[in-house]
């Protein structure tokens, strides 16, 4: 095994050093590599992408070769090869957001910011990218800048969090934390804890999480499995019988429907998806085809 | 068929992510517990419980605890895959935000049951939101000395790490997200080995999904008999459905498993806007999707398998009467083609030539040997590459053209009408990878 030395060369700031070197006492020892990963992500939150010094920073500090972290950086989406912008804008194509218009609203913004896919504005502001699915399908369409999600968006609403954003604002998100700064958002992504209190109070849910349980106090199911324990289980409190209000707020200090201070409000996923005028990229050219089954 | 919130009942109760509240609403109850029954009795338990991986192939739970050697010298490692990403699958991300302690008290008392003193969580790069409130909670739960040395006095160790990765689907293949972990490309491995005995840093490790171990606490504060008073026989236990597309109420439905899709329609307000259901994926993208046909098909491992497809994360995409299936197809495949790893020929040139064909017969240049070319491909991808990406990457394709055969047909010829269309409207992948 080679020995974790750290690196005294390069752009990167002593404190960086120190912190590359934390990564690394996560791990076991003699298993410094595992640091790698969220070591790039650190290179990105000083670097803006993965530059040729970040590489050699990651490289001489794990002690493996340059061409092995190249390997690696060049492998995952999240590691970029050029600056991203400040703002990294991404929107969800796949199957559950393009069934209600994702391949629109990732069109529409594509077209007003005049760029495609991993391509940054011309003022350095925006990257556009068209992600892959981003597990919130119940929320979909869905679209993340930095990461923090904006749910239930159709291309008015993320027309406008595009523009809130251009004009230097920071629309809330509407599930998570305040919008932090891509430096800001890599650190948390090299495993060190968000600083601000707001970043863990943010809204947890919205109705698509809770939608089944909303159902489940509808028909007054709580407490009701410890009568089903019909087989001679442990007796003892069932789940279900959990203190909640009656109307169910977000988890956080905000309700759910996305409300804003400094920008546009999303459309709230909480509310059932617009008519099915929505579906467009994968709808048939007669759209009333019979069942196909 | 009732729904029954257990992972997900206290999904609503304000706070409940902090250490405080969980403490307060039973949280970490079951760690007292085990240190009180001793590893082998929970693992016996789990084992008797019938819980089955949440992850995708439903492997018994406890059955994979038990190939962890014991006495062997070695350290062990339970590795949680939290690398949500399958098109549909989006249980684990509100899971990890809304009640990240019933993550982590899973982790110990398994990590106790298979003797590890180390445990991470790979969570996907994206869901920085989850990892957040995770990291937020493993800090609470060191200070309260639910993790770190001696836990509760028990003599037991356990050190616990939240590790985001950066936006790779195959790491949610187990033997790729082990790679991944130990700072490689995430590229599945040969088995066997199996991870039990050969997982990372070459020792023995259990890789659990997040639904999996969330589901542990639970089977030891109230029992086996319990856990088996819901579900099937072969798959018991709650399970959370995740439902999307065109439903009106799409989110999570937690219900026993064998619940069926009507079951389920009915809860989520139907098809949207009144319109008929065309398809459906039970488990994901990777699952051959199903029709109106198979609404009463109970969704239990066993039970879509003999419907010909897979429970896979229990991820129902819906699709209306107005999706034209090609296109549907065509969006799939081209996620398969952007998420291979690249290791395995089959499925790194399948895939992308697969995309190229099905985005020529969408533009109106069909071929009549299109059909036949690409269930050709397919059977040529099909348990020909290290892992099941391949496998799932076919899916889409051959239950596509087995459920939609008129479809398919009819772009497999040339239609002029369609390919002016397409000319107007621009490049065909504007924007895509």
């Amino acid at each position: 095994m080679v020995e974790v030395s750290p690196v005294t060369a390069g752009p990167f700031s002593d404190e960086l050093r120190a912190a590359a070197l934390e990564i690394v006492a996560r791990y076991p020892a003699g298993r410094q590599r595992s640091a790698l990963l969220p070591m790039l992500h650190l290179v990105q939150s000083a670097e803006g992408c993965v530059t040729a010094e970040g590489v050699d920073f990651c490289a001489r500090t794990i002690g493996i070769t340059a061409a092995e972290v190249s390997a690696v950086a060049t492998f995952y989406t999240m590691y970029k090869r050029r600056p991203v912008g400040d703002w990294l804008v991404s929107i969800c194509t796949n199957l559950s957001c393009a069934l209600l218009g994702g391949q629109e609203v990732y069109d529409r913004i594509s077209k007003k910011l005049g760029v495609g896919h991993d391509q940054t504005t011309e003022d350095g502001q925006i990257t556009l990218e068209h992600a892959e699915c981003l597990a919130a399908c119940d929320y979909a369409p869905v679209m993340t800048v930095n990461y923090e999600f904006y749910d239930g968006v159709d291309e008015a609403s993320a027309e406008a969090i595009v523009d809130a954003l251009a004009r230097g604002e920071r629309p809330m998100p509407t599930r998570g934390g305040p919008l932090c700064t891509f430096a800001e958002v890599s650190r948390q992504l090299a495993g060190f804890e968000d600083p601000r209190p707001e970043g863990v109070a943010g809204a947890g849910f919205l109705e698509p999480s809770v939608v089944g349980l909303t159902v489940a106090e509808q028909d007054g199911w709580q407490g009701e499995i410890a009568h089903t324990d019909r087989n001679g289980g442990p007796a003892g409190p069932a789940p279900g019988g959990y203190a909640v209000p009656a109307t169910a707020p977000a988890d956080g200090a905000r309700s759910g429907t996305a409300p804003s201070s400094s920008g546009p409000p999303a459309s709230a996923a909480s509310t059932t998806p617009a008519s099915d005028a929505a579906t467009k990229t994968l709808a048939a050219p007669a759209a009333n085809k019979t069942e196909g089954a | 068929m009732p729904v029954t919130p257990v992972l997900t009942a206290r999904w609503k109760v304000p706070g409940i992510w902090t250490l405080d509240t969980f403490v307060d609403n039973g949280g970490y109850d079951s760690v007292r517990a085990a240190f009180d029954l001793g590893p082998d009795a929970i693992i016996k338990m789990v084992k008797d419980s019938g819980l089955r991986g949440r992850g995708g192939a439903g492997f018994p739970t406890g059955m994979k605890w038990s190939f962890i050697p014991q006495g062997d010298g070695k350290p062990h490692y339970l590795v949680i895959n939290a690398d949500e990403g399958e098109p549909g699958t989006c249980k684990d991300a509100p899971l990890m935000m809304t009640d990240p302690h019933s993550l982590i008290e899973g982790i110990i008392v398994a990590s106790y049951a298979v003797r590890a003193n180390r445990a991470f969580v790979y969570v996907r790069g994206e869901l920085v939101h989850a990892a957040r409130r995770l990291r937020n909670a493993v800090a609470e739960a060191y200070r309260a000395g639910y993790l770190g040395r001696d836990i509760l006095g028990s003599g037991f160790d356990l050190d616990l790490v939240i590790h985001s990765g950066a936006g790779a689907y195959i790491c949610g293949e187990e033997t790729a997200l082990l790679d991944s972990l130990e700072g490689r490309r995430g590229q599945p491995r040969l088995r066997p080995p199996f991870p039990a005995t050969h997982g990372l840093y070459n020792s023995p490790t259990v890789v659990n999904n997040v639904e999996t171990i969330a589901s542990v606490p639970f089977i030891v504060n109230h029992g086996v008999e319990w856990f088996r008073s819901m579900g099937t026989e072969k798959s018991p236990g709650p399970k959370i459905y995740s439902l999307s597309g065109h439903v009106t109420r799409p989110g999570q439905y937690e219900a026993p498993m064998g619940t069926t899709l009507r079951e389920l329609l009915e809860m989520a307000g139907g098809i949207r806007g009144g319109r008929q259901l065309k398809a459906w994926t039970p488990g994901g993208s990777s699952t051959p999707m199903l029709t109106a046909e198979h609404l009463d098909v109970p969704l239990d491992f066993d039970g879509v398998q003999a419907a010909g497809s897979l429970l896979g994360t229990a991820a129902l995409m819906i699709m209306d009467d107005t999706v034209d299936m090609l296109k549907v197809v065509r969006r799939l495949t081209q996620f398969y083609a952007h998420e291979s790893c690249g290791k395995c020929t089959p499925c790194r040139e399948g895939t992308t030539w697969m995309v190229q064909i099905l985005s020529r017969m969408e533009r109106g240049h069909g071929d009549p040997s299109d059909v036949n070319t690409l269930t050709d491909a397919c059977d040529n991808i099909f348990g020909r590459a290290f892992c099941a990406l391949a496998d799932g990457a076919v899916s889409p394709i051959v239950s596509g053209i087995k459920h939609f055969p008129e479809e398919f047909a009819a772009a497999a010829k040339p239609r002029p009408d369609v390919a002016a269309a397409a000319e107007a409207a621009g490049p065909a992948l504007a924007g895509a990878h």
